[in-house]
């Protein structure tokens, strides 16, 4: 690694040497976030090394900076102090905040030509409906995800139930959480039918449960809420009566940091949870276990995650042509592939699945398709101006609920008040 | 008063002083101006948008801003005494000659050594209800356990035991090198006049102890401020804000809901919490301690 370093200095220091002769190189700097652990860097670092070896005359430095919030912080505070910046992988749901704070610029005003067109198309269209604002694409999707359901077919063996048949629907999922559901003698539940996260992202596990029951949470725009929508009270009973009525799932909220570790104790047999635990799942389960799409009740659905890149409004022509060349680069097909297989993260165009690497790696574990197979029925997460208070007002009315302080209307009729507030100038 | 220095002896305590003045006035004070100052005159993340009170008016209105505030108040009425009181208590015990004195000091000084991410790591896993070690001890019991981040009405206590926790070895560390500065010969006196046990211990080693008690004090409700590393861990301020500390709801507003001057107008009541703190430390109480 060192040497590496070494050797890379030594090479910036010939070329600003030589660059008197030879062609003046591009510099582009980016910050991306890993939010899933972080042997990831190599993987991104791979890929920026292939990239520099097919165009030698741009050079990438590429920053790893922690978290979502982390990436956008530190990329924000460079462009603020004056160091060039030119994109960045940061949380799709941050693009209209990053539009108000006028940083970013949309693709369509660099990706002129054809081919760039027929590019801009090439992505799954749920995985681009948080990159797209006012008819232009703001955000190209990278490091994305869905929530998908692990069940533990052991366990579904155990109670008596078809191990290849997950519950389908909401009442399939109380129904089977209820012979899943094991007491002891004394009456205390040593094994839960299932887990619902409702800390660290209760916001995203909700646009799950509204998308399931027809509602989504917010308009395109980002400028309207619908917290306070029956459709969306009715997914908020539900999910509270998971625990103080069925009884499948503890009452109270549930860690979201935690939760990988219960469902590998057996303490759970069904857990709702991001498809970027799909490899660590895989790797420490000793047991039979499954993955398939959220139960539906009108119908299915799931809201997409993730990281997009986007375009920082501080670069030159040359420069903004070079940040989408490796934005392309690093979305092609087979790059995609790569990452996907290395990460649990999705192929985020058809092409991706149509590569040979990754079709075999879907035939040998099928799991790794259902995320792709959820996408048809996949709606926005939730992203609004404002989005990190408005997301907190959500947050907080869904863990009121959750621990009985406030009925579901009272705390969504509550948040949605204070969002129209939030977000009355922004319309 | 008037300092008779030589003039160069004055341009030489100026230039040691300097560096040190510097970087305070760069890195502490010059940002805190700057910070009352945003407070007043700007709105989300523009600067200078002219002199307004919207920030303090919506300050005054934020239900969530009250209960943090009340939060954060009785987070450090709680852990404050009761770390400094165990923290005395531990000193006492390993200054006295017992046995495996040194592992028990090493010991009780432990989770001063740990990171508080790793720590809160750790006990995030203690705190789980299905597997977690506190409520796997209940089930001994035949007790079902509690969620004990997950209920509001026991999660900042939760945060609270695991401070204390950590909080005590640390302080303990201060009173032990206190307690050993105290000369024999006050307890060989006492023992000649014939003094209880309790007596020695409230006349002569509290009152001794008082200096030190001033610091731990100070430095003690400092960190019940400052300290909220375990937040990002364990509850992230929740459920529903139950464990929501000042600084965090500060983060929270500056880097999450990117509304700076908000941030600036909680920093102004965190900055005016500190000093009242300090004066109210360095003027009331420390006029009773009894320095050598």
């Amino acid at each position: 690694m060192f040497n590496r370093g070494k050797k890379r200095m030594l090479a910036v220091v010939l070329s600003t040497a030589l660059s008197g002769a030879a062609q003046a190189k591009t510099d582009l700097t980016m910050y991306y976030p890993v939010a899933v652990g972080g042997s990831l860097t190599h993987v991104v670092d791979s890929i920026i090394a292939d990239f520099e070896k097919q165009n030698p005359d741009i050079d990438v430095k590429a920053i790893y900076a922690g978290n979502y919030n982390d990436a956008r912080v530190k990329a924000l505070a460079a462009l603020q102090s004056g160091q060039p910046a030119q994109l960045s992988v940061m949380f799709s749901i941050d693009v209209h905040e990053l539009m108000d704070l006028d940083a970013i610029i949309p693709f369509d005003e660099v990706a002129t030509s054809d081919e760039d067109k027929t590019w801009l198309n090439s992505f799954y269209p749920a995985l681009m409906k948080n990159g797209q604002v006012k008819g232009k694409t703001w955000g190209i999707p990278f490091q994305r995800s869905t929530i998908v359901m692990y069940y533990n077919k052991d366990m579904f063996r155990a109670a008596g139930l078809d191990a290849d048949h997950a519950p389908k629907n909401w009442d399939e999922l109380v129904d089977m959480g209820k012979k899943l559901t094991k007491k002891d003698a004394s009456g205390q539940v040593t094994q839960w039918g299932a887990m619902i996260p409702s800390t660290g992202y209760p916001y995203w596990m909700f646009g799950a449960l509204t998308k399931q029951n027809s509602q989504v949470l917010m308009n395109q725009a980002g400028t309207e809420t619908y917290f306070d929508k029956p459709a969306v009270i009715e997914a908020l009973s539900f999910w509270k009566s998971l625990g103080s009525e069925h009884k499948i799932m503890p009452e109270g909220t549930i860690q979201w940091g935690t939760l990988r570790q219960n469902f590998l104790e057996q303490k759970t047999a069904i857990m709702w949870h991001s498809t970027g635990n799909l490899t660590a799942v895989k790797k420490s389960a000793n047991f039979d276990f499954g993955v398939a799409m959220l139960p539906a009740n009108k119908e299915l659905g799931s809201p997409t995650g993730g990281g997009n890149f986007y375009l920082f409004k501080k670069s030159t022509p040359e420069e903004r042509q070079a940040a989408l060349k490796l934005v392309k680069f690093m979305t092609a097909p087979e790059q995609a592939a790569k990452w996907s297989i290395e990460t649990g993260y999705m192929g985020v165009s058809p092409a991706a699945y149509n590569t040979d690497a990754l079709q075999r790696y879907v035939k040998t574990f099928p799991p790794a398709a259902i995320a792709r197979d959820q996408l048809e029925y996949a709606t926005a997460e939730l992203a609004t101006h404002q989005a990190g208070r408005v997301r907190k007002l959500l947050d907080d009315a869904i863990q009121a609920t959750l621990t009985n302080q406030k009925s579901a209307e009272d705390a969504l009729k509550h948040a949605q008040q204070q969002a129209e507030r939030v977000l009355k100038r922004f319309e | 008063m008037k300092l008779n220095m030589p003039r160069h002896q004055q341009i030489y305590a100026w230039l040691l002083l300097f560096p040190a003045l510097a970087l305070l006035a760069a890195f502490t004070h010059i940002p805190m101006i700057k910070t009352l100052w945003r407070s007043f005159t700007s709105s989300g993340m523009q600067n200078n948008t002219g002199f307004t009170l919207d920030n303090y008016r919506y300050l005054l209105e934020d239900d969530v801003f009250w209960q943090v505030l009340s939060n954060s108040l009785w987070y450090a009425a709680v852990t404050v005494p009761v770390s400094m009181i165990l923290a005395l208590a531990m000193a006492l015990w390993v200054n006295g000659k017992i046995r495996g004195r040194s592992a028990l000091r090493l010991a009780y000084f432990t989770p001063t050594i740990l990171p508080m991410i790793t720590v809160a790591n750790i006990w995030l896993f203690f705190y789980t209800p299905e597997i977690g070690l506190f409520n796997n001890i209940l089930g001994w019991f035949g007790h079902s356990g509690y969620n004990w981040l997950g209920d509001p009405d026991l999660s900042l206590f939760s945060l609270m035991l695991m401070t204390i926790w950590k909080e005590a070895g640390f302080f303990m560390i201060f009173y032990l090198a206190a307690l050993q500065g105290i000369s024999r010969d006050f307890y060989q006196a006492a023992a000649i006049e014939g003094s209880s046990r309790w007596t020695t211990l409230r006349r002569i080693t509290l009152p001794l102890l008082m200096p030190t008690t001033l610091f731990v004090l100070i430095n003690a409700f400092l960190n019940a401020f400052k300290l909220v590393d375990h937040l990002f861990i364990l509850t992230k301020g929740g459920p529903n804000n139950a464990t929501n500390l000042l600084l965090y709801y500060i983060y929270e507003n500056a880097f999450s809901f990117f509304d700076a001057a908000y941030a600036s107008v909680l920093t102004v009541v965190l900055l005016s919490i500190l000093v009242v703190l300090a004066v109210f430390q360095f003027g009331v109480i420390e006029r009773r301690v009894h320095y050598r």
